[in-house]
């Protein structure tokens, strides 16, 4: 048993390369391809700053997420804390010096990159509770203090994301958050607890929220109810969808996307121009390829020893569905549009870099699957 | 062993609990899929019809509108090709920069170039600004020469009506401009067929054919962004050309009547005696209206309304005249046909005759003897004309009058500004003025003085009947008239006895062709041209004894104050074909000024028409 442990430990570059999931490489490597060509399209069949944009990013990210799936399970849980209070103070800096663009601060100049430390806390906030899990018996997972600490490690981040303010982000950020101590064994006691708290809570946070984001809600509830202001983003994307039938209008033929109908189109809404162009055929075909990438993480998460790796992974696999889940209800009408990005389509180097080091966890999990950590 | 044991419950409930996440992503991509399926399949026919209506707008294009042919094809009204300078403004980098450019290079005024900035205030960034509607050929080039630094400039080719007659035809043609708010409450299908810019007919036959002419509008579909701007034409569906009309007219003739009209104000009209074709119908004075196409300047409008001899009415049709003596062939046919004298009835004129202590003049002072009807109206002599219209009674009168087209309009609603004229009668006058008819106004009637007001069109039908032998016929000026069915009493006898209508017509000619004739000076001998006809001098102002006295001549008397010139004839006698009227306003006596213009007329008429012969029994044959 130790042996075998320290063997994995000394596994060599070649042996960790080989033993990389393929299906999931693949998977993804197809989805940067498609949200190439949904980019292409967005710029109107020409190669312009978005596509080439895009382009640059996924070609340093990806080797990037290979080059840190080497990294053995065991760093990434030592770094679980680090990461989460490195980000951390990097949201407080945000809000300090943060950059602003139409009218939220959610953005740091690092010069080389506008950086989004919200995103990165989507993925630093599971890797900081499934550290903290890891440790902690079973038996007080349900302690009071074990609640407070994790719900302390939830809340402070949500805060500083919703002062952005970023509805959108904030609500993923604490469902990731959730997730992991839904899995750690929190009884269901508490959430139904929390959840009834909430609903109670509602109207008073409805008082909170900013005009714009009360204007989004009811505009969910009744998009035609202002088809030129608010709910134009949602009439006319359903119209995009709804438009491309089985097979859609065909590559670089949505008119919808080309005639500028559509909104925020290289980032949330990229879904509705691929699904304009590909109709209900190619929106399966993308569903499937989320479906089979879901699927690889919940393997790695099943197949590793240590508790921390398929906390890891089962959170991660859930929050990567949450996010894909979250985007598409909202474009197609079923949620209020609250600003989520789709994993890898859409436009945007912060997005983009806290899934791939979510997905570079995963495939270390897998290659370390039998590490044990203490 | 415990630890072992707690760790394997640990490991136990995270499986657990993943499995119900499991089970909750199943369902909850189902539910993604089902609304993508209820999307994109169930209600994809929906989507689609909104997303077209998103993307696609259509344009109507201003439509072609007929031409106007004369009688031999030559065009009256066209289409002319034009050249424009467009602009969008929002494809306009720095509009004020350019305009400037503009105006230096083609000469601008400041009072033009506001009136476009002003236009471009009004209309939508993305819409077509005109900025010249007309641009000469010389412009044209210069702007294409520095076409390249006048980024979003678009010379342009379009079409626009053009009238090469220039005021030859005006009064009949009328003229086009732009459609205005009052045109459309009008004409409900001009409101289908708007477009900026857009012409109809404004006064004469563009305007009672606007409908025939207008054609349909071309549309050009275009698929717009999200900002209403073009990106590219999707289809482009040609408009139909209005309707071509062609006129009865002679353009020929028509131009002679201009020429013979020059400078003097008042109408001439020619008609066949069979058919009712006019062969020209002028007016004088007219004016250009190529002028009315793009606008017309101040200075010109304020000519054409100042001008004291009224350029914009159609005398023709819309001169309410007293005959004078040119009525006589009627009175005389009335008393003929209503038994009251026959051809040899004959009085005295002593120069003026009494009744009720009111005396009549003739306009021979001295008189003219024994007159039987020939003589009198061979010399027009008014003694004999009061008497047997005394005998007759204005009543008789009017009913022969208003049988040969007086006191009715002549060409029904073709024209919106035709006058009925005037026809009096004893009910008439009770009912218009309530008071009674009196003798004296029978008398005066009888030499076309008095309430008696007629066109000139009206005594050209008059004088086109009497020609025919007395049978009804109905002027026309469209060639191929669909309405001509419904004139069922076409050709019906007038008269009761032909022989009545012929010792009219000798009496014509005698007028013309004999010595002693009011208008033998302007006859022609040749029997090819030889015509028949009845001048008139219709007072403008009542004759006082002292004016009497002092005779003075035309050129003395005040031109407002003078005589109208009138003279109806027909010919060639041998085998008549033609009627003209003929007015001259304030032209003095019809002898001198009116009867040798229709000699100058006949020459050509009877030259001409073997021409039109040739091409009726053609479109005969083709049909």
């Amino acid at each position: 048993m130790i042996q075998s442990s320290k063997f994995g430990n000394k596994k060599t570059i070649i042996q960790k390369l080989k033993e990389l999931d393929y299906i999931l490489l693949t998977s993804l490597i197809l989805l940067g391809f498609v949200s190439l060509i949904s980019m292409y399209a967005t710029d109107g069949g020409e190669i312009l700053f978005h596509t080439r944009s895009h382009f640059f990013k996924l070609m340093v990210f990806f080797p990037m997420m290979i080059i840190l799936s080497l990294f053995n399970i065991k760093f990434w849980h030592s770094v679980g804390y680090l990461f989460y209070f490195v980000v951390l103070v990097l949201l407080i800096l945000v809000s300090l010096i943060g950059v602003e663009a139409s009218g939220s601060q959610r953005w740091i100049n690092l010069y080389f990159i506008n950086l989004q430390p919200s995103e990165l806390m989507k993925i630093a906030i599971i890797l900081c509770l499934a550290k903290y899990y890891h440790r902690l018996k079973i038996n007080d997972v349900n302690n009071f203090t074990t609640i407070l600490t994790s719900s302390i490690i939830i809340i402070i981040p949500i805060i500083l994301v919703l002062n952005q303010p970023d509805l959108g982000t904030s609500i993923l950020i604490g469902l990731s958050g959730l997730v992991v101590l839904w899995l750690s064994g929190l009884k269901i006691k508490y959430f139904l607890y929390s959840f009834s708290i909430f609903l109670i809570s509602l109207p008073f946070v409805i008082s909170f929220l900013k005009p714009y984001q009360k204007l989004r809600i009811l505009t969910f509830l009744n998009p035609e109810r202002d088809p030129l202001g608010s709910g134009y983003q949602i009439i006319q994307s359903k119209i995009a969808v709804g438009s491309g039938g089985m097979s859609g209008k065909g590559f670089l033929k949505g008119t919808q996307s080309y005639l500028e109908f559509l909104p925020e189109k290289h980032t949330d809404f990229i879904f509705t121009l691929y699904a304009e162009q590909f109709g209900f055929v190619g929106s399966l075909l993308l569903l499937a390829l989320y479906a089979i990438i879901i699927y690889r993480i919940v393997v790695a998460g099943i197949i590793s020893r240590s508790h921390f790796a398929r906390l890891f992974c089962f959170s991660f696999s859930f929050a990567i569905f949450l996010y894909v889940v979250i985007n598409m209800s909202m474009v197609l009408g079923l949620l209020p549009i609250v600003g989520s990005p789709l994993p890898i389509m859409s436009y945007g180097g912060s997005s983009l870099l806290a899934t791939l080091v979510g997905f570079s966890i995963v495939l270390s999990a897998r290659i370390n699957n039998q590490q044990i950590i203490s | 062993m415990l630890k072992k044991d707690l760790s394997f419950q640990k490991l136990h409930s995270v499986n657990r609990r993943m499995f119900i996440i499991v089970a909750a992503k199943v369902v909850i991509f189902t539910g993604i899929i089902s609304r993508l399926f209820s999307l994109q399949i169930n209600e994809s026919k929906k989507y689609l019809t909104l997303s077209d209506k998103n993307r696609i707008r259509e344009w109507k294009l201003p439509p072609t509108r007929g031409e106007f042919y004369d009688y031999f094809g030559n065009i009256v009204a066209g289409n002319q090709r034009i050249y424009q300078l467009h602009l969008v403004p929002e494809q306009v980098e720095d509009f004020k920069n350019l305009m400037v450019r503009i105006k230096n290079i083609l000469n601008i005024e400041n009072k033009e170039f506001k009136k476009i900035l002003r236009k471009k205030e009004q209309i939508k960034p993305w819409e077509t600004l005109i900025i010249a509607e007309n641009l000469s050929w010389n412009d044209f080039t210069k702007i294409n020469n520095y076409l390249h630094e006048l980024s979003g400039v678009k010379p342009v080719l379009s079409i626009s009506r053009y009238y090469p007659y220039r005021e030859k035809l005006t009064h009949i043609v009328g003229y086009v401009n732009q459609v205005n708010k009052n045109d459309i409450e009008k004409n409900k299908n001009l409101k289908n067929k708007f477009v900026p810019g857009l012409k109809v007919g404004k006064t004469g036959l563009e305007k009672t054919f606007e409908n025939e002419l207008i054609g349909t509008n071309g549309i050009q579909r275009y698929e717009v962004n999200a900002y209403g701007k073009r990106i590219n034409q999707l289809e482009y569906q040609k408009g139909n050309q209005g309707k071509n009309i062609i006129l009865t007219i002679d353009t020929e003739i028509q131009s002679l009547c201009n020429e013979l009209l020059n400078g003097v104000a008042g109408s001439i009209s020619i008609m066949d005696i069979f058919s009712g074709e006019i062969i020209a119908m002028h007016s004088s004075p007219s004016f250009d209206p190529n002028l009315f196409l793009f606008g017309i300047s101040k200075d010109n409008w304020q000519m054409i309304i100042n001008d004291p001899m009224k350029p914009l009415i159609n005398k023709t049709i819309s001169g309410n005249y007293s005959p004078g003596s040119t009525i006589k062939p009627i009175v005389a046919l009335s008393a003929l046909e209503n038994g009251i004298i026959n051809q040899n009835f004959t009085i005295k004129c002593e120069g003026k005759t009494e009744m009720y202590g009111q005396t009549y003049h003739c306009w021979k002072k001295e008189g003219h003897g024994y007159m039987n009807l020939r003589n009198a109206m061979k010399q027009s002599c008014d003694t004999y004309f009061y008497e047997i219209a005394r005998k007759l009674g204005v009543d008789k009168l009017s009913v022969t009058a208003k049988k040969f087209g007086l006191g009715r309009k002549v060409f029904d609603n073709l024209f919106s500004n035709e006058k009925e004229g005037l026809v009096p009668n004893t009910v008439w006058k009770k009912n218009a003025l309530g008071k009674g008819w009196l003798l004296g106004e029978t008398m005066i009637t009888g030499i076309g003085q008095g309430y008696i007001q007629t066109t000139p069109i009206q005594l050209c039908l008059m004088t086109a009947q009497i020609a025919n032998g007395g049978y009804k016929i109905y002027p026309k000026l469209i060639l191929k008239d669909d309405n001509e069915s419904k004139f069922k009493d076409k050709f019906k006898s007038l008269s009761k006895n032909q022989n009545n209508i012929r010792i009219i017509q000798d009496a014509m000619f005698s007028s013309t062709n004999e010595v002693m004739g009011t208008s033998y000076r302007s006859r022609i001998d040749d029997i090819k041209y030889q015509f028949a006809g009845k001048t008139g001098t219709a007072q403008v102002k009542k004759i006082t004894e002292k004016d009497r006295e002092l005779d003075l001549k035309t050129s003395q008397i005040p031109y407002e104050e003078r005589d109208h010139a009138l003279y109806v004839a027909y010919g060639p006698y041998s085998s008549p074909q033609y009627a003209m009227s003929i007015i001259i306003e304030h032209g003095g006596s019809g002898s001198t000024t009116a009867a040798p213009i229709a000699q100058k007329l006949f020459k050509l008429l009877v030259d001409r028409h073997p021409l039109r012969e040739k091409l009726k029994k053609k479109t005969l044959l083709e049909l």
